[in-house]
């Protein structure tokens, strides 16, 4: 494994009114390709703000953040879209598919911004789906789907292509125990058997323990990184 | 390309979501389009008559005031004048046929010359020869003859206003138009039979003419020949103003100009409603879909294309309300003109008006787009993935 996320230094503070409120003060973490990380921490610890930074949807106030090699604090807004695009695959706790979209056409959705034909993107999509075990419910709707299968149209977009990084807010925050652990299984398996690096935010230590590394914060400060205990 | 396509199939499912709210936001917009379409065909329909006037016609009339007639024997001196071809006279009779709510334009005219100078107006020779032969004879347009069921041979009474008493006409004559934009609800009677009575009642209007009709034959001439009919009466008792009969009828149009400009910015104000009427539409779905757009902006699509299904929707909404609105204009238009057929001779949507309509209805849909669109700028994606929609 080499090193895939470097964050370093990092800092973040929000303002409100003339106020700084810091949120994460001196993060030091580096991950390395493969890895399966899990954030934990109670609410306001800052472990969604850090996620949102590795993501590359927000930028830090201080300190470095070098993703693949990349200051992706130092890129452009049009740049980040763009590397947002190559290099990440997300996963949002409440699947955030577009419901107008059916299964095929949400998981599509990443690859228009690629130089794909209309052929090799159905290639890609019905692989993706079948992968994920949804190859038969490429014409539903999101609303014809249960909150699991919801979730797996999504782990389809976003493994559909092929990130380096996969990012996970609360996965299986809105998911029954079943389909929770389905999705646990799923993603175990994108990291294991595709190499795909995960970054995963969950309160659900059960959730956690199915990562290698867990990462503890509290009050925007590092407070534990270590195995996870499976 | 592809993602032109998608924009528009997202844009046209989106536009579906709340379909209540979206067909009412449709009707709304087809509303305003046809209400917009019609008040233009209006105000179109005042300077119709003006636009269809024949240009080699010239109307000489009291210089003081059209309430003031002219001697008949004028008309002998503007034959006179050089590069004039024909000439015939009309007073304004203004009887009321039933009550006030029954009316049509009547004319007394002069029989030989009338038809002569007016050659849209097309009357069967026999029925003419009618008209001539009878003095208390009227020829009558056909919309008006249609309207109140009159066929040859019926008597129309009418009281006169400017002329007391009540006067017993025989129709004598349907005259159709050469084409649909001729005014057809003229009535019109022998000034000599007029004359006749006004001498016995009224004697100062005796041997007075209202108007006098004047066809040149040069019609490139209109200026240089009003010029020269009225310097013939210069420094008369009466003097004359000679104008074209376009500009002529746009004088009466300019009596009621306020109105026109009243109903021309109605139509525009209609425009201004419902396009804030479909901003609060788009604005409502925009907040709706925040967490979607921050997905997409996510997923690595850039803020132009979130701009482009916010536009796409709202472009598709006003576009279907729009056509829909153009197309149910013509026979709404036809409706309204078959009951207003005595204020208006033509009542004709135009290509103006057509294309007005199509971009009142691509404006309303991008001005609607503009402010959540702007709006979805200051969203950062982290806050519009957090959004509770």
């Amino acid at each position: 494994m080499s090193g895939l996320i470097s964050i370093q230094h990092l800092v973040k503070t929000y303002q409100r009114g003339s106020q700084d409120i810091p949120v994460l003060r001196d993060i030091n973490i580096e991950i390395e390709s493969g890895d399966y990380v899990s954030l934990m921490g109670p609410s306001g610890s800052g472990k969604s703000t850090l996620l949102n930074l590795i993501a590359g949807l927000d930028k830090p106030t201080s300190g470095r953040l070098l993703i693949g090699g990349v200051d992706i604090g130092s890129l452009s807004e049009f740049d980040l879209a763009n590397w947002r695009a190559t290099n990440v695959g997300f996963i949002f706790q409440f699947y955030n598919l577009m419901p107008v979209l059916n299964a095929f056409e949400n998981v599509e959705l990443p690859l228009l911004l690629t130089n794909l034909s209309k052929a090799q993107r159905r290639e890609h999509v019905e692989v993706a789906l079948a992968m994920v075990g949804l190859a038969d419910r490429m014409d539903h709707y999101p609303n014809e789907l249960s909150g699991g299968q919801q979730q797996r149209v999504a782990i389809a977009r976003a493994l559909i292509t092929d990130p380096t990084l996969i990012v996970a807010d609360e996965p299986t925050g809105d998911l029954d125990r079943q389909s929770a652990d389905d999705v646990l299984r799923l993603m175990e398996r994108l990291n294991r058997e595709l190499g795909k690096t995960i970054v995963m935010v969950t309160h659900d230590p059960k959730s956690a323990a199915q990562a290698r590394r867990m990462i503890h914060l509290e009050k925007g400060v590092l407070v534990t990184d270590g195995e996870a205990g499976h | 390309m592809k993602k032109a396509r998608y924009v528009l199939r997202l844009a046209s499912r989106n536009m579906w979501r709340n379909r209540l709210r979206s067909l009412l936001t449709i009707a709304g917009i087809a509303v305003a389009i046809i209400s917009f379409g019609l008040l233009r065909t209006v105000v179109d329909s005042w300077y119709a008559g003006a636009e269809l006037a024949a240009s080699g016609r010239l109307i000489t009339r009291n210089a003081a005031s059209l309430a003031f007639p002219l001697p008949l024997s004028y008309g002998e001196r503007i034959r006179r004048v050089q590069g004039v071809d024909q000439v015939t006279w009309a007073n304004w009779f203004g009887g009321i046929y039933i009550d006030e709510k029954h009316f049509f334009p009547q004319f007394a005219v002069d029989a030989d010359s009338y038809f002569k100078v007016y050659p849209e107006y097309v009357l069967d020779d026999q029925q003419l020869l009618a008209f001539k032969k009878d003095r208390r004879g009227v020829v009558v347009g056909s919309k008006t003859a249609t309207k109140y069921g009159w066929k040859l041979g019926d008597q129309v009474p009418l009281r006169g206003t400017i002329y007391p008493g009540v006067w017993s006409f025989t129709i004598r004559g349907i005259y159709h138009g050469r084409d649909d934009k001729v005014d057809t609800s003229q009535f019109l009677m022998h000034w000599d039979y007029v004359n006749e009575n006004v001498k016995a009642i009224l004697p100062s209007l005796a041997d007075k003419v209202g108007i006098f009709v004047v066809n040149i034959k040069n019609p490139s001439n209109a200026a240089l020949e009003s010029q020269a009919i009225d310097s013939v009466f210069r420094n008369s008792l009466a003097e004359t103003r000679t104008e074209t009969q376009k500009s002529f009828q746009l004088g009466f149009i300019s009596m009621v100009d306020t109105i026109l400009l009243a109903i021309q910015t109605v139509a525009y104000v209609v425009i201004l409603i419902i396009m804030a009427v479909m901003a609060n539409t788009m604005a409502m779905a925009a907040r709706e879909r925040t967490r979607e757009y921050a997905t997409l902006r996510a997923l690595g699509f850039n803020q132009a294309f979130v701009y482009s299904l916010i536009v796409g929707e709202s472009v598709s909404m006003a576009v279907v309300g729009g056509g829909l609105g153009v197309l149910l204009t013509f026979p709404l238009a036809k409706g309204f003109f078959s009951v207003t057929r005595d204020m208006f001779v033509v009542f004709d949507v135009t290509p103006t008006t057509i294309t007005l309509q199509i971009m009142a209805s691509l404006l309303i849909g991008l001005m609607a787009a503009l402010a959540p669109t702007i709006n979805s700028t200051k969203i950062k994606i982290v806050d519009g993935l957090r959004a509770v929609t």
